[in-house]
């Protein structure tokens, strides 16, 4: 960027990218380890996921950005080896401390899969399942959860008229949708994706995409991707692991044009994988 | 980004696309500076025949810009570059335009000359525009080289050579206002001698730009229009 920019170039450079330390910070790994049994899997990551934004991981296979999306609502909980060391906080708070319960942490914070998993349910009964199980019992504020949720999950207008249909009826890209309007009905405070786009087609990935985008002013995204072009698209910030460690955090546009590491380089450009 | 970076992408098609961009970039830099020598030697020579060739010939750097922008936008749309592959290629795409338009000024020195070798001759224009021709050859190879050696060290000093050049131009422009004004009958051929200088002088801009995409292209800094010594001292900080 430019070293010594004049009031004038100021202007034009409105999209200049943004600065991780000026962000308001949702969640917080400090030298957060993890180990499957002997093996370490996530070495001592140190992050802060901005609030309100979308963060994308980007790495090759095996080098633990699942793992890492895991532990943020504590999904390897039922995996018997695993073993933690260092923090990772929500909102300061220790997701792996005693006192928190596990239930009310993933109502904070939600997960979509890489394949769509509806219920064997109506579309109807998909999205209020959630509210259903949180207490929610009046018939009319779970319609309107339920169609402000497909709305805002961009589905509405393609099952408004047929709600009482089996979602498995639904094609793979509405059924992503439809999972992703389940996990926003109870208002998480943050989103993670797993691959969401992974197993669609391209007009009904820029759909998620699209929808992604509109999500972030709600609530904090975090994506898994496999996919760099689309990190780039959806995401205000990427981090690059590589063989469990954190290689570079930074803003998309800074890390996919100018990257700091020589690994991140290599890896973005197709040098190795 | 360094010049032994280019190859090694898994998909090897890929490296080809960009290896054989890059060579056509430094082919079409070859026949510029070939086009610019010639026009000076036209221009020096009184050598009319040569000034024509010169002038009829820019057609071969205009399809080679041509060429290179289809190539480019190949790479953009098949292999979506990103990072220093990005770079690689945007600073192709702009340092052919800067090279094109270097022929264009190479082809307009030549009709200068086409008419001025019917003319009489005053040396001591000549001599001006030898001494100015010689620097902007320079900075032009100098510049070519440096992107084909993608050498961020010697793109910095080329481009500082810039400023001699400009300098130089304002010798030639003040003596040129000097003897128009004291003889009016030659007006007409200090006018074309003038353009012949000013083109001259445009390529040493074009030549000091190419300088630029090289820094970018290596150290993903955009030094235009900001102050060059800070850059350079930058630089010079990062390397010690």
């Amino acid at each position: 960027m430019a070293i010594n920019t004049p009031v004038s170039d100021q202007v034009f450079r409105g999209n200049e990218s943004k600065k991780i330390e000026d962000e308001e910070v949702c969640m917080q790994c400090n030298d957060f380890s993890l180990f499957y049994g002997e093996k370490q899997a996530l070495f001592y990551i140190n992050m802060n996921i901005p609030s309100e934004r979308v963060t994308a991981f980007i790495g090759p296979s095996g080098c633990g950005k699942s793992t890492l999306l895991r532990c943020m609502n504590r999904m390897n909980d039922l995996v018997d080896s695993v073993t933690l060391r260092g923090e990772l906080l929500l909102r300061g708070e220790d997701v792996y401390d005693r006192s928190v319960n596990v239930t009310d942490l993933r109502r904070r914070v939600g997960m979509v899969f890489q394949k769509p998993n509806p219920f064997p349910k109506s579309i109807f009964e998909n999205v209020a399942y959630g509210l259903r199980l949180q207490g929610v019992s009046n018939k009319r504020e779970i319609e309107d959860r339920v169609e402000w949720s497909l709305k805002r999950a961009a589905l509405w207008d393609e099952v408004g008229n047929r709600l009482q249909e089996n979602a498995f009826a639904l094609s793979g890209g509405q059924q992503q949708r439809l999972v992703i309007a389940r996990a926003i009905a109870i208002q998480p405070e943050v989103l993670l994706l797993d691959e969401p786009a992974s197993a669609l087609d391209p007009i009904s990935t820029l759909k998620i995409e699209e929808l992604i985008f509109e999500l972030k002013s709600r609530y904090t995204v975090v994506i898994v991707t496999h996919n760099m072009q689309q990190a780039a698209r959806v995401s205000d910030y990427t981090a690059f692991l590589y063989l469990g460690e954190l290689i570079e955090f930074d803003a998309t546009d800074r890390l996919f044009t100018n990257p700091t590491e020589k690994k991140t380089e290599d890896y973005i450009t197709g040098r190795y994988g | 980004m360094s010049i032994q970076n280019v190859g090694q992408h898994i998909l090897h098609q890929f490296d080809d696309d960009l290896e054989s961009t890059r060579n056509k970039v430094l082919t079409m830099g070859g026949l510029v500076e070939k086009q610019v020598e010639n026009s000076l030697l036209a221009l020096v020579n009184s050598d009319s025949s040569l000034a024509e060739q010169v002038a009829t010939s820019d057609y071969h750097v205009n399809s080679m810009e041509v060429a290179i922008d289809e190539g480019c936008n190949h790479i953009i749309a098949l292999r979506q570059p990103a990072a220093g592959d990005l770079r690689l290629v945007v600073a192709i795409i702009k340092t052919i335009t800067d090279l094109e338009r270097i022929g264009d000024e190479a082809e307009k020195i030549g009709r200068y000359a086409v008419d001025l070798a019917t003319e009489e001759r005053n040396e001591m224009y000549f001599s001006e525009l030898k001494l100015l021709g010689d620097q902007v050859k320079t900075i032009l190879r100098e510049s070519l080289d440096a992107f084909a050696r993608m050498d961020v060290a010697s793109a910095f000093q080329t481009a500082a050579t810039d400023k001699a050049i400009n300098k130089e131009y304002d010798v030639i422009t003040r003596k040129l206002v000097k003897s128009m004004s004291e003889d009016r009958a030659s007006v007409e051929r200090g006018l074309k001698v003038m353009w012949c200088a000013r083109a001259l002088e445009r390529i040493g801009d074009h030549a000091k730009n190419i300088c630029e995409y090289v820094i970018f292209t290596v150290e993903g800094k955009d030094v235009r229009h900001t102050s060059f010594q800070q850059a350079l001292a930058e630089f010079q900080e990062k390397s010690d």
